[in-house]
């Protein structure tokens, strides 16, 4: 009773639970930023602005696609091998041009997303597990393509990887629409309300006559297809093609950032500028440590302190 | 007033048959047996059909050298596929052992300087410590063990480098120690690492079918709430089961340490979905509630041998093994998931 009565009403468990589901994320990044302009030597300069931004333009493609499967109650972990896909594609079709290149990429995502797509939807098997056999088989594929690192000199993938326009560099300027494409699919399009239907409950949304498995399988394509986007972006950034390594634990991150953004993992919700904050304060974490000369071990095991705390309050939220 | 009380015992009774099923997964009907003899031992008839082809293929395959080679290779990877069946017959997943058998093997690298003993318990109390915390936050917390263990992941390795600096150390096993003999020495022919798995996985299959711990594994699975009702202690299980999987992480790490004479930074990428893959394709339903022991053990195999013949052609890229390993990996789910359909159907 009295213990009752010495808390403040406003500030019961749950409710901060909830707060900080559905706010931290963006207190986190706020915290990130007075902290390194308080601290960090030059970091309130353009061109570090500019860098972090380029950095986690990938990420946040990536992450936009995780949303919409996280968002089914699915998972996708064949993105960073889309990714290396796509950089191998990128470079062996390059010779044809930019277009054609981009075009043969998009093919290749779109089969890797039918793929998953169909071993979700109508096999009915677990998408970690679906997506599993695409994330070992998918980078395989990349590495057969092409089996190492090639520098590519095509000026039109450089302009793409470091142009800008406005003074906004183009990775930033597509991940920007793209957020905001992906955040109007979700709130304004029919598409949109059935995919959160499906994951809010889709045995519900099966009965209620939606076309469950026509949208499972275009989201996964159209996550195929975003992690590919940033593939390429990734690979114009780099001015080479890395099928070992670009892409290395990119379904982490992805995963990361949505969670950490404030979408539960148990699907029907979809949280797009929290996934977009999610992945920023990612890069924002890595980049205090790294610029405080503190080891990349550390970076890991802030990482997964970040992923618990994130996890943990987003508990209970949601359906079971 | 009777009528609730019918329902709880329909209910309970149902409970029961649940708990029976999970527990005994060979079905009364034909069909139903024949899916699950299928579902049992398909991967051992694949291995059986692989390894034939291989030996008249390639007059390399079927040597001592090479079979026994292959053997050693496989028990590390078989150590961690044999926790991960645990894991997953109760319906869970852990994504930190590769993480653990790197960290595991640093560790007895480092403490062989300090005897044997500590170089094997070292890791496999520190490892097992992990797999405490992976099990409390799930099993306390009803957290995701996917996410749990994804952080597990990243926390292990970053613990691993911090311990190494950055991966700059590299901790030899102490000369003349006992650990490098039980690593590298062979009995029979055999090298030492492959009994040792024999060993456990003699004793994981008596646990997982004769204990009672084994037929909660199998009634937490099945249906979670169902064994709580009947009185199993879910949680608890949990808990064994994730810490089970870190300890044998930590092992294997440690034995792979003695085998190579140093702990290895770089190990482990990639080795909980090697470990996944193995189980899912012995069998192991993915949903838990159903799994063998023996056949996470064939799947550990199967890839070992899958690997070697891509070796063996020589001309091919190393490439084509992840290939292949995925789509055997997509097959056996799309099969194991239709052969489940069907039993639920009849």
């Amino acid at each position: 009773m009295a213990e009752a009565a010495i808390r403040p009403a406003g500030l019961d468990r749950a409710r901060v639970l909830q707060w900080m589901q559905t706010y931290g994320v963006y207190a986190g990044v706020a915290v990130l930023l007075v902290v390194n302009v308080a601290v960090t030597p030059h970091f309130l300069s353009a061109e570090n602005f500019r860098t972090q931004a380029v950095q986690v333009a990938p990420v946040i493609i990536v992450a936009l696609g995780m949303a919409l499967a996280i968002g089914t109650e699915g998972i996708d972990l064949s993105v960073g091998a889309v990714m290396a896909l796509a950089a191998s594609v990128t470079a062996l079709y390059l010779g044809y041009g930019l277009v054609p290149a981009l075009l043969t990429v998009a093919v290749f995502a779109a089969v890797v997303g039918l793929a998953n797509g169909a071993l979700v939807a109508w096999v009915g098997v677990q998408p970690i597990v679906a997506t599993l056999a695409l994330m070992v088989g998918g980078r395989g594929i990349a590495l057969v393509l092409l089996p190492q690192l090639k520098d590519l000199h095509n000026p039109a993938l450089a302009s793409l990887g470091s142009g800008d326009v406005l003074g906004i560099p183009y990775l930033i300027v597509i991940a920007a629409a793209l957020a905001l494409l992906v955040a109007f699919v979700i709130r304004r399009t029919t598409f949109g309300r059935q995919l959160l239907a499906i994951g809010d409950n889709r045995a519900a949304a099966k009965l209620a006559g939606l076309p469950v498995r026509r949208v499972l399988m275009l989201v996964y394509v159209a996550c195929a297809l975003l992690a590919a986007v940033a593939g390429v972006l990734a690979t114009a950034r780099l001015q080479a093609s890395d099928p070992t390594s670009l892409g290395n634990l990119m379904e982490l991150s992805a995963i990361t950032a949505v969670v950490v953004g404030g979408t539960p993992l148990s699907g029907g919700r979809v949280n797009i500028a929290g996934t977009v904050a999610g992945a920023v304060l990612i890069q924002l974490l890595t980049a205090t440590l790294i610029k405080h000369d503190l080891p990349p071990s550390w970076t890991q095991i802030a990482q997964a302190i970040v992923i618990v705390l994130a996890v943990y309050a987003a508990r209970g939220r949601g359906k079971r | 007033m009777t009528a609730t009380r019918t329902e709880t015992e329909e209910a309970v009774a149902r409970t029961e048959k649940e708990l029976l099923d999970a527990a005994d997964p060979v079905g009364s009907s034909r069909s139903e047996r024949l899916s699950a003899l299928v579902q049992q031992h398909g991967a051992l008839a694949v291995l059986v059909i692989v390894s034939a082809v291989a030996s008249l293929s390639f007059d390399s395959f079927a040597t001592g050298d090479n079979l026994s080679n292959m053997a050693t290779s496989s028990a590390f990877l078989a150590v961690v596929a044999l926790g991960m069946t645990f894991v997953i017959i109760t319906g869970g997943i852990d994504l930190s052992v590769g993480s653990l058998f790197a960290l595991g093997g640093v560790l007895a690298a480092w403490g062989s300087q300090y005897g044997t003993l500590v170089a094997l318990l070292l890791p496999m109390a520190v490892c097992g410590l992990i797999g405490v915390v992976n099990g409390l936050l799930i099993a306390r917390s009803r957290l995701a063990p996917f996410i749990v263990t994804l952080a597990a992941m990243l926390g292990a390795r970053g613990l691993m480098l911090s311990l190494t600096d950055e991966g700059a150390d590299t901790y030899l096993v102490a000369k003349g120690s006992f650990l490098a003999e039980l690593g590298q020495g062979t009995t029979l022919g055999l090298g030492n690492p492959v009994w040792i798995t024999l060993v456990l996985f003699v004793a994981g299959a008596v646990v997982l079918r004769r204990s009672r711990f084994g037929q909660h594994v199998y009634a937490v699975g099945g249906n979670e709430d169902a064994a709580a009702l009947m009185g199993a202690p879910v949680a608890r299980t949990k808990i064994i089961v994730y810490t089970l999987s870190g300890v044998l992480a930590g092992l294997a790490g440690a034995l792979n340490a003695a085998w190579l004479a140093s702990g290895v930074t770089i190990l482990g990428n990639g080795m909980e979905l090697e470990a996944i893959s193995a189980v899912v394709i012995g069998g192991t339903l993915l949903t838990g509630g159903l799994g063998y022991v023996s056949g996470s053990l064939v799947g550990v195999l199967l890839l070992k041998v899958i690997q070697n013949v891509i070796n063996q052609i020589g001309s091919l890229d190393s490439s084509y093994q992840q290939v292949v390993s995925g789509a055997f990996l997509a097959v056996v789910v799309i099969a194991q998931t239709w052969l489940g359909r069907r039993r639920q159907l009849l």
